[in-house]
């Protein structure tokens, strides 16, 4: 067997390998928010980003992967939830005016929304 | 060859699922394909959290993220989803660019990850050995304001920064309220100008 892999799955995985997670999740929601036309998909994308995030503050707060001073401990937990109750909040806002936005144009492509341009 | 740890074994199944389907968020061209897309890979995140020892973070993830926001934007997506808007292209010249400053932020983000000698974590025996314990109650402290993990803190100085999260709490409840009114009052719905529908629209 190659032996990155059977590393990976005979020894404990680390912050690095959550963070690589987290780096792959913020990277397609930050592709998906600059390639999407649906409003609704640029909205998707800002979820995969905060959860990327979310990510990164739960590996450094773990006792598991890092057990020393420097872990966030506690703290990473805390700004996690927090991150989760503004995205509840963010999602609702954005959808608003969302449906707004279709309720006046009729359509839902962000292409479409160019108004303030003057 | 030495046994199988299963937590990494674990790790490595919900990390490729949350990963596969963040992609496929990104790649889908249908938005109810995405929305789904979006709830698995959500939802291995949770597993993920599981696994770092986050229970109440990981409970909530499902319960607020997968269960609350990610079905407000499937009701989203089925106010919107006319036949015209359920797929829209993205023209391949953006795609590719895309692809190039993606590919080159997640290098950097993934060496970044992998440059830093303590983050790449414990040996076996020290991970076996790492008691465990639940995190509801410090955590519920620590949002009232107590922080009960860290009471043997000895630096006074660094005590005084450990005040809890007392005043961030209210502050996000309050500012939960006022974005749901908030967002009562943008989505409401409105008579039309012209008069001829009386019941709204």
């Amino acid at each position: 067997m190659n032996p990155i892999i059977a590393n990976l799955l005979t020894e404990p995985v680390g912050v690095s390998h959550y963070v690589v997670v987290g780096a792959f999740m913020f990277t397609c929601g930050v592709l998906c928010m600059a390639t999407k036309r649906n409003a609704l998909g640029i909205l998707m994308g800002i979820e995969m980003v905060l959860n990327g995030a979310n990510l990164n503050f739960i590996a450094f707060g773990s006792r598991y992967l890092r057990n020393d001073a420097n872990s966030l401990g506690l703290d990473g937990q805390l700004i996690s939830l927090f991150v989760i109750v503004l995205a509840a909040a963010e999602a609702a806002v954005a959808l608003a005016i969302v449906l707004n936005f279709y309720n006046n144009t009729g359509s839902i492509d962000v292409d479409g929304a160019d108004q303030l341009r003057g | 060859m030495d046994a199988i740890y299963w937590p990494s074994f674990f790790f490595l199944l919900f990390s490729f699922i949350a990963c596969a389907f963040a992609l496929g968020v990104l790649l889908a061209k249908n938005i109810v394909r995405m929305a789904f897309y979006l709830v698995l890979s959500l939802s291995s995140t949770a597993g993920l959290f599981f696994l770092a020892g986050a229970d109440f973070v990981g409970a909530m993830q499902l319960m607020i993220y997968v269960g609350g926001t990610l079905v407000l934007l499937i009701f989203g997506v089925m106010l919107t989803s006319q036949e015209r808007f359920i797929e829209m292209r993205t023209s391949s010249g953006e795609w590719v660019v895309a692809f190039f400053i993606g590919l080159m932020l997640f290098f950097t983000l993934g060496k970044a990850a992998f440059g830093v000698a303590a983050w790449s974590g414990l040996d076996r025996e020290t991970a076996e050995a790492v008691q465990v314990e639940q995190t509801v109650t410090p955590l519920a402290m620590g949002l009232l304001g107590a922080r009960v993990d860290k009471l043997d803190e000895p630096d006074a100085a660094k005590q005084e920064g450990m005040a809890g999260y007392l005043f961030q709490f209210e502050i996000v409840s309050v500012h939960l309220l006022v974005v749901l009114v908030g967002a009562a009052y943008l989505a409401r719905a409105k008579r039309k100008a012209s008069g001829a529908s009386a019941g709204g629209s």
